[in-house]
């Protein structure tokens, strides 16, 4: 019960200074939205159908959803090194409450912040042609959420052996850039060469976006005669992911994960 | 240990790397004692401090706080406590009052008396027209009165202050110490506090003077004051150097330098003084008389003036602001 008030309270905390901060929230949307704007103007039109009924707005759609959880899931670390920098981390670790429930609260509000932000992005559905239904919204916010506390736990993670904002940083872009490059958010992952296939399947990023872009995808009309959109999907050894194969990669990942940035976050110098 | 010493400190040694930080220190304090750690830059006062506080392992040696040892019942001992940092720990983006009602939910402050003690702390440091005000708009001193609020809300049995005052003008300081002295008396909290202010040091009611990770003397104001023999004389003259001389060989008196002037211990001053002037062939500009300051205690420990052996105050004073500043 002490541990539950402890992380809502962290919890609590970075949701004031993220509503108090609304600029900040730019940050880490800018970048999708460019490229919502330039692929959603038209230009996609040119680039022809990558499956049937599936543009490449329509297709990059779901993977924008995607980067914007990993690089705003990724705020939690730069947050906790922000504390730690000004000095109100040492306000939190002097209290009587234990590490776990600090990283588990940092975790949770970086989680919660980036799922509100891929909400914006999902708003802009109707831009790329793109109707979310209610019941594939709620479907989107789980997922993302589950990928969001994914990607948190390892910004605190990182941030619980990598002290200064400079270096933080540093390591964040050496992170997040592969992450979004190799993962199937700007082209599909079949037919690619061998060395990319193999990072891309290493990457978990990769299983992260495929379950949202294949739930944004049914809600695509399919032209009469076309059985699926599974030639989007991810395969691993020639087996096509399902959603809840995917779900569960992600989750066990995101355990592994919250686990270890506790228990790094609790050594003590 | 003893059912009155609140804090009990044995053989404590810190090290960060083959740097010794904090070097075999022993030491008590009761219940309900101001205890005062004088000393200058990098002394370890801090270092001491945060292992007292669990922030920081003790490389050997072992510390007690309201019973609990420090490195194996942190939980209890960050229970205990109370801590005002040397450096500043508020959210600068969030008002006063949400400052301190995250610290009365991670203290574990019933919601009963939440609202309660978030008033009377912040009447008492007479924030309570600006609870609602971005603490980033406070000025340092509002800001330190806000932590030191903070530090009090949940009643701790022990209170930490790391140079609370640094930075702050004297009449704010005095503010604060008539409320730390009240609060001794009324509730009974053990104050632990570092300074290197001399005049904060006399507030204590036992001061340990700590320089390069060692306790060198450990004792009330007065009685440290009393190793220096009787008062102490300030003497300009036209050559200092020769004036030294002079009264080594003439009183066999030793006369230690200390800023441009010189200094020396003498039983009984005002008698001294008619000779001095009379007898001394080297031209004097001034002269003057006092009673031995806790900064002469130090002098005559280490040889050094505390002054000496640290950056200028106001140099330590303007890089606190400018971290005040940062954001
Ligand atoms: N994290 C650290 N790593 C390495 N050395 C450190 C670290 N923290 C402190 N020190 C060193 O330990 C010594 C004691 O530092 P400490 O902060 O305890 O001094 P202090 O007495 O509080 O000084 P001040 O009056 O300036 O606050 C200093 O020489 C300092 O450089
Ligand atoms: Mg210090």
């Amino acid at each position: 019960m002490k541990t539950a008030i402890a992380i809502y309270t962290i919890w609590y905390r970075d949701m004031l200074r993220f509503w108090r901060n609304k600029t900040r929230m730019l940050g880490s949307i800018m970048f999708p939205l460019v490229f919502l704007a330039v692929f959603g103007s038209g230009l996609s039109r040119s680039m022809g159908m990558l499956a049937p009924g599936v543009d490449f707005a329509k297709f990059m759609f779901p993977g924008i959803i995607g980067m914007t959880v990993v690089m705003s899931g990724f705020m939690s670390g730069i947050s906790m090194v922000w504390d730690r920098e000004f000095g109100f981390l040492k306000e939190v670790l002097v209290a009587p409450i234990s590490r776990v429930a600090v990283a588990g609260g940092k975790t949770l509000a970086g989680a919660t912040i980036a799922t509100v932000q891929s909400i914006i992005i999902m708003a802009l559905a109707p831009l790329v042609g793109v109707t979310l239904t209610p019941l594939v919204v709620i479907e989107l916010l789980g997922l993302t959420f589950l990928v969001a506390l994914m990607v948190s736990s390892m910004g605190i993670l990182i941030s619980s052996r990598i002290k200064s904002m400079e270096a933080f940083q540093v390591v964040m872009q050496m992170v997040t850039f592969p992450m979004m490059f190799l993962s199937g958010v700007f082209f599909p992952v079949n037919n690619v060469p061998d060395w990319l296939a193999v990072l891309v399947r290493l990457n978990p990023a990769s299983y992260a976006i495929d379950p949202i872009r294949q739930t944004v995808l049914q809600t695509v009309q399919l032209p009469p005669g076309v059985p699926g959109l599974s030639s989007l999907g991810l395969t691993v050894f020639g087996h096509t992911m399902t959603v809840w194969e995917d779900v569960g990669v992600v989750a066990v990942l995101a355990a592994v994960l919250i686990a270890a940035a506790m228990w790094s976050f609790s050594i003590q110098d | 240990m003893t059912e009155k010493n609140i804090i009990s400190v044995e053989h404590l040694v810190r090290k960060y790397g083959k740097f010794t930080a904090v070097d075999d220190i022993s030491f008590q304090v009761g219940a309900g004692e101001i205890f005062g750690f004088l000393g200058p830059n990098g002394a370890g006062k801090s270092t001491t401090i945060s292992i007292l506080c669990t922030l920081l392992k003790p490389s050997s040696g072992k510390a007690t706080v309201n019973g609990f040892d420090v490195a194996r019942q942190q939980h209890q001992v960050r229970q205990s406590i109370g801590l005002v940092f040397q450096d500043p720990s508020l959210d600068d983006q969030l008002t006063a009052q949400e400052n301190l009602h995250f610290h009365a939910m991670v203290y574990n402050i019933p919601g009963s008396v939440r609202k309660k003690r978030i008033d009377e702390a912040l009447k008492m440091v007479e924030l309570d027209t600006r609870r609602n005000d971005i603490v980033k708009n406070f000025s340092g001193g509002m800001k330190r009165r806000l932590e030191i609020a903070r530090g009090l809300l949940h009643y701790p049995k022990v209170l930490f202050l790391d140079e609370p005052t640094l930075g702050l003008d004297p009449q704010t300081r005095n503010r604060i110490w008539e409320f730390l002295l009240d609060l001794r008396t009324r509730e009974n909290v053990t104050i632990f506090l570092t300074t290197h202010y001399m005049d904060e040091a006399e507030h204590a009611n036992r001061i340990a003077i700590i320089d390069k990770g060692k306790i060198i003397a450990l004792d009330t104001p007065d009685k440290l004051k009393d190793m220096v023999g009787g008062d102490i004389i300030n003497l300009k003259t036209v050559d200092d150097k020769k004036a030294a001389d002079e009264i080594s060989q003439r009183y066999r008196m030793q006369a230690t330098d200390g800023h441009g002037e010189l200094l020396l211990e003498v039983a009984n001053g005002d008698e001294f003084i008619p000779t001095l002037v009379r007898d001394l062939n080297t031209r004097i500009i001034s002269i003057s008389l006092r009673r031995p300051t806790l900064e002469d205690v130090f002098l005559k420990l280490t040889g050094r003036a505390i002054r000496d052996s640290e950056v200028s105050s106001m140099e330590a004073i303007k890089s606190h602001m400018r971290f005040h500043g940062r954001r």
